[in-house]
């Protein structure tokens, strides 16, 4: 189960779910590059959208990946993807 | 103007580092191969145990005089494109002799087995459609998927229910469904669950490619694969494998029964813009399939190996993270330079087994990697058991 409450923010719940790829404990923003910053591979960054994915029940298709570089992109996406039920 | 070439020089640092450990695990000259499972590496004989070469078909007099005579009559290579002047009469023999030996109506033979991915999986999805790729593919089939320009899913390896939730929540769209999955996987020599996969398919509909390119020749009585041994085969639409680990060659196919399977010769780009294969390798391949028709032994040969060698890796204690016995065996190391020391220990021990490091393993792990050959003596097995052991030991 994951620890993060329904009331948390999108951004909240989605910086609880890259605390396992983010080795170096870097201080997380919105305008934190999830690749460049936290220094993880394109394999970690699929992986972490699949944990995305099943937290909040969408599809983020990989095609999409090469659009969301930082977390307040991911953070839109994946505000956008909720409010359109899917 | 920023340097093109900057963005790799994190890998010259890695190499490196391997270089200043020891021997270049990931560009190894072999000097001589003696034998399927002996080579001359730095001048000494070692066993070979990390060559895909399943079957150890690769020295079979009959394979090598066929691919002999075929360089003889046909010349050293062919110059141009299967649509070209690329296609000679022992591909199509080929292609006959692999939709016969799988029972499929059609097959396509491509240069090389990441070639049949390309080609396959980018002919048959485009744009308008949906792939959904298990997370521990194969580059080839990233690389297909990448390709066909199509919406790219990816599951939860091995979890149909993962792949059916995905389905669901794609239910609503147009445009064709592909699913992907391997005999066996490549890494940790894991097979897909596929009456699981199966049971989706008939809730959702999709159409299944499986790609047999390490259970082709391995898995199944006649040696078809992973779909033969489920007694599935009529529910996987497309098949994927290559020659250039049972079938001891290189080069790749695809087969199936789709009436229009034959006009993806007009559509698969990997397959109309590359240099046909070689007539030797052709005529060669072409000579495996009948011995693998008939390979029970071997199979039986490589089985109870594989069973061996896993038995005798999980009596060392080491941490073996394929979940069962199969001619794929990997051990998880614990760090990138422990596991190329523990790789240089072997090699100079006599023994050569693949290295595996992030981000080409499943869950970023580092890994050594074993496959068996059913030419493997018992002798061998317990030799490549009792220097891994030493390998480790020496480095606690």
């Amino acid at each position: 189960m994951s620890a993060t409450a329904d009331n948390d923010t999108v951004f909240e719940q989605l910086c609880h779910l890259i605390t396992p790829f983010n080795t170096k404990g870097v201080a997380l923003t919105r305008e934190t590059d999830i690749a460049a910053d936290l220094n993880i591979d394109s394999v970690a960054i699929m992986d972490f959208m699949m944990e995305v994915e099943d937290r909040f029940n969408i599809d983020i298709s990989l095609n999409l990946l090469s659009d969301i570089s930082n977390l307040g992109d991911l953070t839109s996406l994946v505000e956008r993807k909720l409010a359109e039920g899917r | 103007m920023t340097d093109l070439l900057e963005k790799h020089r994190h890998l010259a640092a890695r190499h490196e580092a391997m270089i200043g450990m020891g021997a270049d695990a990931v560009g190894l000259p072999i000097e001589r191969v003696i034998s399927p499972t002996r080579a001359l590496i730095a001048g000494r004989e070692v066993i070979l145990a990390g060559t895909n070469n399943y079957m150890g078909i690769t020295f079979d007099p009959d394979c090598i005089a066929a691919g002999g005579r075929a360089l003889e009559e046909y010349g050293t290579g062919t110059t141009g494109s299967r649509i070209a002047n690329g296609t000679y009469d022992v591909h199509r023999r080929l292609e006959r002799e692999i939709a016969d030996f799988l029972g499929r109506k059609h097959c396509i033979v491509f240069t090389t087995g990441y070639q049949a991915n390309l080609g396959l999986i980018a002919g048959l999805a485009g744009p308008n459609d949906t792939i959904f790729l298990d997370a521990d593919s194969h580059s080839s089939i990233y690389d297909g998927c990448v390709l066909s320009g199509a919406r790219l899913v990816r599951f939860r390896h091995n979890d149909a229910g993962n792949l059916d939730r995905r389905l669901s929540r794609l239910d609503d769209e147009t445009g064709g469904r592909l699913v992907i999955l391997e005999g066996i996987y490549s890494m940790l020599g894991d097979r897909a669950p596929l009456a699981e996969f199966i049971d989706v398919k008939r809730r959702h509909g999709f159409s299944l490619l499986v790609d047999e390119a390490h259970s082709f020749g391995v898995l199944g009585k006649r040696g078809r694969g992973l779909a033969e041994e489920a007694a599935l085969e009529d529910d996987v639409d497309f098949v994927v494998g290559t020659f250039s680990k049972s079938v001891g060659s290189v080069g790749g196919f695809g087969a199936g029964d789709h009436p229009l399977f034959e006009t993806l010769r007009y559509a698969m780009r990997a397959y109309m813009f590359s240099a046909s294969q070689t007539p030797s390798s052709v005529a060669a391949a072409t000579m495996a399939i009948g011995k693998l028709k008939a390979g029970g032994k071997r199979r039986q040969r490589l089985w109870r190996n594989a069973t061996r060698l896993y038995e005798g890796l999980i009596d060392l204690g080491l941490d073996v993270v394929s979940p069962k016995a199969s001619p794929i065996i990997a051990v998880r190391r614990s760090g990138e330079a422990g596991t190329i020391a523990t790789w240089n220990r072997l090699l100079e021990a006599g023994v050569y087994v693949n290295i595996a490091l992030p981000p080409g393993t499943p869950g970023h792990m580092c890994l050594l990697r074993w496959s068996v050959s059913a030419a493997h003596a018992d002798e061998d097995i317990d030799t490549i058991v009792e220097c891994f052991g030493k390998a480790v030991t020496s480095q606690e």
